[in-house]
């Protein structure tokens, strides 16, 4: 989300939307792009445990389920090339030896592999960031291996249609041969000229043998010819061959390429002497006649790679001594460290500083050479020191041959007085640097001659740029659109992983010294595959995605193609009227705590990696093995509070709330999985259990589970020497300091706002907490400080599932309260036609095989499936695809049915789970019954699954073909029954919970009716004064009262109770006696809320109802706001009354705050006072941690004591003796109270009666269950039925509300359907055989059966949830399953085993 | 995950175990399998509340009738799986398919191949 613009009901929110780079709607998920894509990455998902691929899905389940690519910038070899050449692409195929893919890829660029793959000077190895590892990858290596591997001539070059057109082409170096390429694949065959009597310029004559072998260069430049382009040789411009002369006969553009072959010389005296010949010239004569003459003492003058070559060649023809002579050091030198080293092995000599000032002669001929010293001074133009002459060091040498190897220059005698053209001051001709345009129309040129002497790889680019331009020219298109170069300051890469371990980069094989003598053989010998692979192996994929188009070649639907590929970031702007966020939160990243050595030790896991190295699907699939062996662990350890509860390491203040429970969950998990002999301890310091039944898992993992608690914060995990062990120092509570050993570690890792969110919200301008939590108010929930825009889960503060879905059905009603007057304004109806009557026709089957792409096709012999499918009973039509669910094939399978009266169905393809409903559209869509469908799953259970034994596959899948044709020609219409929907709320339960959500539903503008048992609403919160965060309870109260009483929609009942209660969802009927008078009303309504709320407990101990100064938390609460705390001295208090015990195992959540809260009060209200909290835990979770800190920072004192040895208290009249253990101090205290609170918990209301009347469930302590725990928190299992507030269980009044509205936001889901359609696979009594036996009446687990009037059975299928429980336990076999009626489970059955016996 | 496992297995759909019937189980020895096998959520996770303990006391009823009748008891089997154990999943095809070959065919195959 980029910005937001608006105000609430009219928010105009810009989102840029990344590319997938896989079309959405055409992908199939085949996963066939995965299998193919070269780039490994580590797996997100995992945790870093396991590896995926570029193209991926991030996990099985994932909605959408299509595939995407991970793609950022170009990676900079890619982009450090001259010619662009896909660097990326053609490593990663060599590394899978796909060296004919990488051919293709180099060659869409480069129609030279095996020649630049030996002489490119590799700018992209410089800019490989593999350097910031260890070196390079030697990424020219490996483009010769391709080349050396697959011959690049039988590489098919697309080639579009021959056009008419003629080029010429002047030069056949690599600019031109490229020029020549790129237009021979645009349809365009030109005709090269070429001044010498062989192809290849530069590349031919420039470079020696032992570099680049003849027979590759001929290769590749009749890969070039092979297209049909012409090379005349020995046909240089002159006058009788002129430009001009070319354009008359016919040529339609002309591409000058002519390179730059002309030594620069050294403009010494004594030039011009016997003895002093260009490097070019030695080695254009050597390269075209194989020999060229060599004195018996040669000096080379320059550094770069022509001296270089000189003179190794030099060597081999027999020189004796070969002295190259270069005015800079070798720092300098623009020659290949490579090709400098390989001079020396093979014996030249280098003279560093010294410069040629005289050419000595005799007699016409050289004799020597006088040199002069030189020495660095300031860097000049090019960076380089420049060399100063050493004043009076000049010192001859005695040779007999000079080459000056000191440049190259183009010669323009041919068209220096060509009309139009214009040359630099460096003698090279002007050109457009991006079309390679000359100013004369029709004339182009590049390579050498444009740039003076530069690399083959940009001459090679050149002649590509140039092409495309001379096909635009002569289509009359503009030539520079769209073709400016892209610049990106600031790219964004992969970024390199901190554990990339090093691995040395390859080295090339070479010829030995003593066989490089008298022979031009080539030195260096090329890579062997696995040296190669390993060496491919080692790129990091800086730009993720490779594009090495492997997916596009093997997607079988065209999901990914390479316009796909080329996606760009969309911006889409949206019209909202709210605005919901919930963008969650990130684990915290224990690497920063050194201490415990996460980074280093591979056993040290965090929390989220063990949930994965636990899962089924995880990267051990579920084998619970350490990472650093693999071995099974004996001994685990938890730490918690890792970036929780730690002010002085990370600033995480607050409790990260799930800590606690997710720790037990592993431990026990892990125990299932490995054994109870595993050894599972966890360090703690407040064990915080404060969900519903929370508690009661924690005792049954200590208890039953055998896991350890140990109360201590571990500071630091040490490695066991000369093992994969951890051991862990401790201090317990009472001082002993332990050491203990584990195989493994795992650091219960707390959670954290992301900066990117925290940017987000910034610019939405939210108000953030201290902590990076968006700010809420305790009765507004979900109500961010910009209006119109909602929050939940744990961006608002740390929380759990439940609660976080609790918020966002919250925020759901919050934000449906601001649109409810738009409801329903977007909706369009789909128009279906009547269906086809089949009842008495004949079955005809219609079959559909799917290939799936190969996912089926490669597995199973789909023809022949076909072909048997045909010849099954009832089938009238067989049919097989590629994707039977893309769009194409299911217009065609509409035209099928019809065509050939098909009325039964059979797709043999993949699960119905995901495809089911589709192929029932399409049904639907032609007239026909969607229930006469039936599917074969032939891939996920047969070719994904038996993919090693392809017969027995076609074999099971011919199994499940004939299973399902028998079914289908049993299957009859189905018709699904809607009903109406009564649009009233019954909210039971007038407290803050029951008036809030009445309140939400009745804003949406449905009708609501509250039943409150008392005189009054307002439930428990009547007794409260403050929240802790300050909010005055008894203002919203009568808030909520007062907007209740004026809401039209809105009636309540007080001194009502619930009586009687029939009906099904949507259509309920509730009896209810009235007060005072107790007259009876009966209520239609549509769904139910109950709110039914909780109640203080009534301790029976600590003296408590015998001794005034012994009150519970509320009591106390009142009476600080009454009566002040100035005579208080000493306040005790004492945690976990009647909670967390033998008759109430639970926690009752809200107790740990309400005791710090009052003790806060206390020592504002009388800094003097002395507050003593005795507590088991302290369960201050999420942002109350803050609450805990200042207590103690305010000088509230914590004692703990042990559930089995809770403190005494004794009346007597100087005060209340509280006496306990302290487990610190290791002795019995005794604390005279002026007043002794009892922190009590809650219970649930009786709601017993109420339960039994609705028919529903509640727990062990009686409060409501909702459908899932997790998932489902506020619905519950009897459909339309919802709960929230206290009556689900102990909770604060911030949690109530949101409860509240996530039940108003449920019941307003359900109430705004105008009906509701019922589910087909219901169960049906056959009434006139039915035996009244009772039995289905007492198996259905939701007493749905009943005995009707007529004495028989009968299931209403509004209520019957479809299990057929009933109709498998009936005796008679009256009752039916629709859908999975015996006779169409039974042909399944029939069909499989058919011919066996 | 298309973990392999033994293609001699085929499955059958049913909204939940709750709703197989004992006669389907004994059609199937009848015709000639020679092991069927009932998978259902984890005892507890059972989504109609308690079918899969119910499947499991028919599969005990038909392990006693094919006991009896000298086909052998061990031939149906229930298992208990939830839809993320794969692993899981394979271990049961696998396990359940090595017990049936030491078990042999269906004597009913047999004496029915006999027969004719």
């Amino acid at each position: 989300m980029e910005k937001v613009d608006g105000y609430k009901g009219n928010f105009k929110v810009t989102v840029r939307k990344s590319p997938r780079y896989i079309d959405e709607s055409m992908c199939t998920a085949c996963g066939d792009c995965t299998t193919v894509c070269p780039v490994v990455l580590p797996n997100e998902y995992d945790q870093g445990l396991s590896d995926r691929k570029a193209a991926y899905k991030k996990y099985a389940q994932a909605i959408p389920g299509a595939f995407a690519i991970q793609k950022r910038d170009k990676a900079p070899c890619r982009l450090a090339c001259p010619a662009g050449l896909n660097v990326q692409g053609y490593v990663q195929m060599v590394g899978e030896g796909k060296y004919e893919e990488a051919l293709k890829i180099i060659m869409e660029d480069l129609p030279l592999p095996g020649v630049l793959g030996r002489i490119c000077p590799h700018g992209c190895e410089n800019a490989c960031r593999r350097c910031d590892v260890d070196q390079p990858v030697a990424i020219r290596d490996l483009k010769r291996l391709a080349a050396d591997q697959f011959d690049p001539r039988e590489i098919n070059v697309e080639c579009q249609d021959r056009r008419k057109e003629k080029v010429a082409i002047i030069g056949s170096g690599p600019s031109g041969l490229s020029a020549a390429y790129h237009l021979a694949k645009k349809g365009i065959l030109s005709t090269i000229f070429e001044a010498l009597p062989k192809p290849g310029g530069m590349l031919r004559v420039g470079i020696p043998e032992h570099r680049l072998p003849r027979d590759v260069l001929d290769q590749e430049i009749e890969l070039i010819t092979n297209l049909g382009v012409q090379i005349k040789t020995n046909t240089p411009l002159s006058a009788e061959l002129t430009v001009d002369n070319l354009l008359d006969d016919g040529y339609k553009a002309v591409y000058l390429a002519m390179g730059a072959h002309k030594g620069i010389e050294l403009g010494i005296p004594g030039e011009t002497v016997k003895g002093v010949r260009q490097g070019v010239d030695f080695l254009r004569e050597l390269n075209l006649s194989g020999k060229a003459p060599v004195g018996k003492r040669m000096a080379v003058i320059g550094g770069g790679n022509v001296a270089i070559d000189v003179a190794r060649s030099a060597v081999r023809l027999g020189a004796e001594e070969v002295n190259i002579i270069y005015r800079r050091t070798r720092a300098e030198m623009p020659a290949w460290e490579e090709e400098i080293q390989a001079a020396e092995e093979e014996g030249s000599k280098i003279t560093y500083l010294s410069a040629p000032q005289e050419i000595l002669t005799q007699d016409g001929e050289i004799v020597g050479l006088r040199c002069i010293r030189m020495e660095l001074g300031e860097p000049d133009s090019s960076g380089r020191k420049r060399p100063i002459p050493v004043p009076g060091s000049e010192y001859d040498i005695e040779i007999d041959q000079l080459i000056p190897a000191i440049g190259q220059r183009a010669d323009l005698s041919a068209i220096e007085d060509m009309e139009g053209l214009d040359f630099s001051r460096w003698g090279t001709i002007e050109v457009d640097p991006v079309t390679y345009a000359t100013n004369r129309d029709g004339i182009f040129a590049g390579g050498d001659i444009q740039t003076g002497p530069w690399v083959a790889i940009g001459a090679i680019a050149a002649g590509r740029e140039a092409a495309e331009s001379i096909v635009r020219y002569l289509d009359g298109m503009d030539m520079a659109e769209g073709r400016e170069p892209i610049s990106n300051e600031d790219p964004v890469y992969r970024p390199i992983p901190g554990d990339t371990p090093t691995q040395p980069r390859a080295k090339m094989p070479e010829l030995p010294v003593e066989k490089r003598r008298a022979v031009f053989d080539e030195v260096e010998l090329g890579y062997e595959e696995e040296t190669g692979k390993k060496e491919a192996g080692r790129c990091l994929n800086c730009g993720y995605c490779c594009e090495c188009f492997q997916c596009v070649e093997v997607c079988g639907p065209g999901a990914v193609s390479r316009e796909t590929h080329t996606e760009r970031p969309e911006t889409i702007s949206l019209n909202v009227g709210s605005i919901i966020l919930s963008p969650g939160f990130r684990p915290f990243d224990p690497s920063r705590f050194e201490t415990y050595n996460y980074a280093k030790l591979p056993n040290v896991i965090t929390s989220m990696e063990f949930e994965r190295i636990l899962s089924a699907s995880g990267p051990t699939m579920g084998h619970l093995v350490r990472p650093s062996d693999e071995k099974e662990p004996k001994k685990i350890a938890w730490l918690q509070c890792i970036g929780s509860r730690d002010v002085n390491r990370c600033d995480h203040p607050y409790c990260s709330s799930v800590c606690c429970m997710y720790a037990i969950k592993e431990s026990v998990i892990a125990k299932e999985h490995a054994g109870s002999d595993l050894d599972c301890a966890i360090f703690f310091m407040d064990m915080r259990t404060h969900g519903k039944d929370f508690e009661i898992y924690y005792d049954n993992a200590k208890e039953k589970q055998g896991v350890r608690f140990i109360r201590s914060r571990v500071h630091t995990i040490d490695p066991v020497e000369e093992s994969d062990d951890l051991s862990l120092k401790y201090a317990t509570e009472d001082g002993e300091f332990k050491e203990e050993r584990f195989d493994m570690v795992v650091l219960s890792v707390g959670i954290e706002t992301a900066p990117d969110v925290m940017e987000l919200a910034e610019n939405l301008g939210l108000d953030l907490g201290e902590e990076g939590f968006c700010q809420t108010e305790s009765f507004y929930p979900v109500t961010t400080s910009k209006e119109g825009v909602y929050v939940c889960g744990a961006f608002q503060g740390p929380k759990d599932i439940p609660q976080s879905i609790m918020e966002a059905s919250a925020a759901a009603c919050a934000a449906g309260t601001d649109l409810s007057d738009v409801r329903g304004s977007d909706t369009r109806i789909k128009e279906i036609p009547e269906e086809m009557d089949v009842s008495d026709v004949e079955p005809k089957v219609g079959i559909f095989i799917c290939n799936c792409g190969i996912n089926i096709g490669g597995v199973v012999d789909v023809p022949g499936l076909a072909e048997y499918a045909s010849t099954l009973p009832n089938v009238v039509f067989t049919d097989q695809n590629l994707f039977t669910c893309s769009q194409d094939t299911q217009e065609k399978m509409k035209e099928v049915l019809k065509e050939h009266g098909v009325n039964r169905v059979v797709v043999a393809a993949c699960s119905p789970t995901t495809h089911e409903a589709l192929f029932q559209d399409s049904l639907q869509d032609c007239g026909l019954n969607k229930y006469l469908f039936e599917m074969a799953n032939i891939r996920n259970q047969d070719s994904w699954v038996h993919s090693d034994d392809p017969a027995s596959a076609t074999d099971k899948a011919k199994d499940l073909v004939r299973m399902a044709v028998a079914r289908a020609s049993l299957l009859e219409p189905l018709t699904a029954k809607t009903i109406s929907v009564n649009k009233r709320a019954l909210v039971i339960g007038g407290g803050v919970s029951g008036m809030s959500a009445a309140l939400n539903v009745a804003d949406q503008g449905f009708e609501t009716v509250i039943v409150e048992k008392e005189a009054q609403l307002g439930g428990l919160a009547k007794e409260l004064t403050h929240t802790i965060e300050g909010a005055d309870v008894q203002e919203h109260l009568f808030e909520l009262m007062e907007r209740i009483e004026r809401h039209e929609k809105i009636q309540v009942l007080t001194e009502s109770l619930i009586v009687g209660f029939s009906g099904f969802k949507g259509n309920f009927t509730t009896e209810i006696m009235v007060g005072p008078g107790m007259y009876e009303r009966k209520i239609d309504h549509g769904v139910v809320i109950l709110a039914t709320g909780a109640n203080e407990y009534t301790p029976n101990d600590f003296l408590y109802g015998e001794d005034s100064r012994v009150m519970t938390q509320m009591d106390l609460d009142r009476q600080l706001d009454e009566k002040g705390a100035e005579d208080l001295q000493h306040v005790v208090m004492i945690q976990c009354v009647g909670s967390r015990n033998e008759d109430y195992r639970n926690c009752s959540r809200i107790c740990c705050q309400a005791a710090i809260k009052n003790a806060l009060h206390v020592k504002k209200l009388n800094p003097e006072a002395s507050v003593y909290i005795l507590y088991r835990d302290i369960r201050t979770y999420g942002l109350l941690e803050e609450y805990y800190r200042e207590a103690r920072q305010q000088g509230v004192l914590f004692f703990r004591f042990d559930r089995d040895q809770p403190p005494e208290v004794k009346s007597s009249e100087e005060g209340l003796m509280v006496s306990f253990r302290d487990h610190v101090l290791q002795r019995d205290i005794r604390i005279s109270a002026d007043i002794l609170a009892l922190s009590v918990g809650m219970r649930a209301e009786d709601t017993e009666e109420l339960a039994s009347i609705l028919k529903v469930a509640r727990n062990q302590d009686g409060y409501f269950m909702e459908a899932h725990v997790k998932l489902r928190p506020v619905d519950m299992a009897n459909d339309a039925f919802f709960v929230c507030g206290t009556a689900h269980s102990p909770k604060l009044v911030s949690e109530s509300i949101a409860q509240a509205m996530a039940a108003a936001s449920r019941a307003v889901t359900f109430l705004s359907q105008s009906e509701i359609t019922l589910s087909v696979v219901t169960a049906k009594v056959d009434q006139e055989r039915c035996a009244s036996c009772l039995i289905c009446v007492r198996s259905c687990p939701y007493d749905v059966p009943k005995i009707n009037e007529d004495g028989v059975s009968e299931i209403d299928p509004a209520l019957c949830r479809g299990c057929g429980v009933c109709a498998a336990e009936c005796p008679a076999k009256v009752i039916e399953l629709n859908w999975y009626e015996d006779d169409q489970v039974m042909s399944k059955v029939d069909a499989l085993l058919e011919g066996v016996l | 995950m298309r973990l392999q496992y033994p293609s001699n297995i085929n499955i059958i759909k049913l909204p939940c175990t709750g709703k197989i019937d004992l006669i389907h189980l004994l059609r199937s020895f009848e015709k000639g399998a020679d092991g069927v096998y009932v998978v259902g959520c984890l005892e507890g996770a059972c989504q109609f509340t308690s079918g899969n303990i119910r499947a499991r006391k028919r599969v005990e009823q038909a392990q006693e009738i094919l006991e009896k009748i000298g086909v052998g008891g061990e031939r149906v089997q229930m298992f208990n799986l939830s839809s993320s154990e794969a692993p899981h999943f394979v271990q049961v095809a696998v396990e359940m398919t090595e017990k049936i070959r030491d078990m042999g065919p269906n004597p009913i195959k047999t004496a029915m191949q006999k027969a004719a």
